[in-house]
């Protein structure tokens, strides 16, 4: 608790954590936005959402090692995660769509532990990060220090989100997933095919993914086993934010941000995956008090 | 209760292995007790997954919390626990038999009775949760205790912790510890099969086919669920204890709270055997368990790739399991009864009209 009297005294770190924060909520509201969207369409809890985010960061990483910059990690990752996304659907996807919902979460969760075997089986078990070469800023007189990469991270984060948005709204393919996630039996009778929606869907949230693991990985660090967390952090912003509600994904991730950094910053870093997942049964309890409302159940 | 000649035979054979198993294969006795150990998960897991319906990826928490409670209450049956973990490997605990075998039952007790209570609490929290929430739910749950754990001093921390060691040979002690998981194991499938011929288990079977409908036939839901979770809660913490003792050391992520192995298994292994049967998790987790021993270390590191891709395919393609297909194939062995002749009077009815 020595910390928080430290945050009280120096007030100049809040804005560091702020920043920091907003920073990288940003960058979970991309990957929550994915979840958010395979969800909504084709109901389908993606427990492997964080490994793709983990697999796009490694394809930067990877790429960097080549001597290439990880910016170009970012088209590239955002191709090759819709590949990998169109093929785990014909392969894994196609089959759970309709099924039961335990059936999704257990057949991703499936999925999950393949993909990060498989990530430590060809990078290791090393903490990477992908050195973007930019300098870091010191504004406040030194107290807060900002690298340039987390601005240009979060300005990328904007426009690959506002991409998505205007996509969704204007483009064929977009209004085709709108009207498969009102009625899937209705868009199919209007001679949408939705076989190809769905593939489209999961593989645009596996190239969101990928374009957050990329900017995860030039201003954080990434590590295969790290991928369940990001997951978690989806579900939870998700879940906090209900379904098809923007900038209520928006508003939780840049909270959960926020309270991952203080909490962080208060309790401790070993504290910060407890904080995660305590938000998560935190969203889950507030969720179902709001339910046992409207509820008439015996109690 | 009625046995046919050839389920008598069948809980002999059963019986008679756990008790010879031992001793015709000394070298295997730590291998058969966690096989002892990953059929009383598979059981206690399809109480809540195939009986009631509400598949729980947290069941670990009672494994791991029974055994922390077991660890603690060995160790402080002498000694100040704080003191002995913060000088780690300086303190040596030096019991009498007499001594470490009270410990023991006193901690497989406080075990038991400390993840009933945790089932109590949490179950009030997590069981409001329906379909997928309670999934992911629980695994919070369960991943969250895991991480507490791992910032808990008094218990070591992420450090992990010693449990006393048992007083004689080694071999020895590996027996005794499978003498008590072979009993824990049998008594939890003979309670659990009591249990399922009661009200109780036709209340969680109502609740599994059609929860509101339940509730409207005046079934109190959530007592039912509570207890049911309690049920696994209790077998699951003594499990720990046990466990915790076979292995020597305790350490709160791969240990104690290893959510994506054991706590994986149980579900994989119920939906192999076949959900929401009696013997279809004994089934699964024999034949996992049997797997899983004679193939990971040919594997090379390709085990855990191999383990997520098994658990996609009984997913996706084998979700009956394996007693779910026999009773497809032959119903009649299993007292399924398909009546020939109102089939056949049926369609002779169709043909007329």
């Amino acid at each position: 608790m020595n910390n928080l009297m430290i945050l009280v005294q120096a007030p100049v770190i809040n804005v560091q954590l702020l920043l920091d924060g907003f920073f990288i909520g940003a960058i979970f509201a991309l990957a929550a936005y994915g979840l958010a969207l395979v969800w909504g369409v084709m109901n389908v809890k993606n427990l492997c959402q964080g490994d793709f985010v983990i697999m796009g960061g490694y394809i930067a990483w990877w790429l960097s090692t080549m001597g290439i910059h990880p910016f170009w990690g970012l088209p590239v990752a955002m191709v090759v995660m819709f590949g990998f996304g169109w093929f785990i659907y014909r392969i894994i996807i196609r089959r759970v769509v309709g099924r039961d919902m335990f059936t999704s979460l257990l057949a991703t969760f499936g999925l999950a532990i393949v993909l990060q075997q498989l990530l430590n089986l060809a990078f290791g078990p090393e903490v990477q990060t992908a050195e973007s070469g930019f300098e870091v800023r010191s504004i406040l007189g030194g107290m807060v220090t900002v690298a340039d990469i987390k601005f240009i991270a979060f300005v990328l984060t904007v426009v690959i989100a506002g991409i998505v948005v205007t996509f969704m709204r204007y483009s064929r393919m977009g209004q085709a997933i709108r009207a498969t996630a009102q009625d899937a039996r209705a868009a199919k009778v209007m001679g949408i095919d939705t076989e190809r929606v769905y593939a489209f869907t999961y593989a645009l949230n596996a190239a969101i993914c990928g374009a957050a693991g990329v900017l995860i990985s030039m201003i954080w660090v990434i590590q295969p086993f790290f991928g369940m967390a990001y997951s978690i952090r989806a579900f939870v912003i998700v879940t906090a934010a209900g379904l098809g509600n923007l900038p209520g994904v928006i508003a939780a991730a840049l909270g959960l941000g926020f309270a991952e950094q203080f909490g962080g910053f208060i309790l401790g870093a070993e504290f910060q995956q407890a904080i995660v997942v305590g938000a998560l049964v935190l969203v889950l309890i507030v969720r179902q008090v709001q339910q046992g409302r409207r509820r008439q159940a015996v109690v | 209760m009625k046995f046919s000649q050839a389920q008598v035979a069948g809980y002999a054979a059963v019986l008679a292995f756990g008790i010879a198993g031992p001793f015709l294969f000394p070298a295997y006795t730590i291998q058969l007790s966690v096989l002892w150990i990953m059929i009383l998960f598979a059981l206690t897991w399809d109480t809540m997954g195939g009986q009631m319906g509400y598949n729980s990826l947290g069941n670990i928490l009672f494994f791991g919390a029974g055994m922390y409670i077991c660890a603690i209450v060995q160790i402080a049956w002498a000694y100040d626990v704080a003191a002995y973990t913060s000088h780690a490997g300086a303190v040596k605990i030096d019991y009498t038999p007499e001594q470490y075998f009270s410990s023991l039952g006193a901690g497989l007790v406080a075990a038991g009775v400390g993840s009933v209570v945790f089932a109590l609490i949490f179950g009030r929290i997590v069981f409001g949760l329906r379909g997928p929430y309670f999934a992911i739910g629980t695994l919070g749950v369960a991943l969250a205790a895991g991480e507490l754990v791992g910032t808990w001093d008094y218990v070591g921390g992420g450090g992990g912790i010693t449990v006393p060691f048992y007083p004689g040979e080694a071999t020895a002690g590996s027996t005794f510890f499978y003498f008590l998981c072979f009993p824990l194991a049998v008594a939890s499938f003979i309670f659990l099969k009591w249990l399922y011929s009661t009200r109780f288990g036709l209340a969680i079977n109502a609740i599994r086919d059609d929860e509101e409908k339940a509730e409207a036939m005046g079934i109190h839901t959530l007592r039912y669920k509570v207890l049911a979770w309690t049920t696994s809660a209790f077998f699951l913490g003594i499990s720990g204890g046990i466990f915790g003792n076979i292995v020597g050391f305790i350490e709160p992520l791969e240990v104690a709270f290893p959510t994506v192995t054991f706590g994986i298994f149980m579900v994989v292994m119920s939906l192999l055997g076949g959900k929401g049967t009696l013997w279809g998790p004994v089934l699964g987790a024999t034949v996992f368990h049997l797997i899983k021993e004679t193939t990971w270390t040919y594997m090379l590191g390709w085990q855990w790739v191999a383990l997520g891709a098994l658990i996609i395919i009984i997913v996706i393609f084998f979700q009956q399991g394996i007693l779910g297909w026999a009773q497809e194939k032959w119903p009649e062995k299993f007292g399924i009864v398909v009546d020939e002749d109102t089939s056949a009077e049926d369609s002779r009815r169709e043909a007329a009209e």
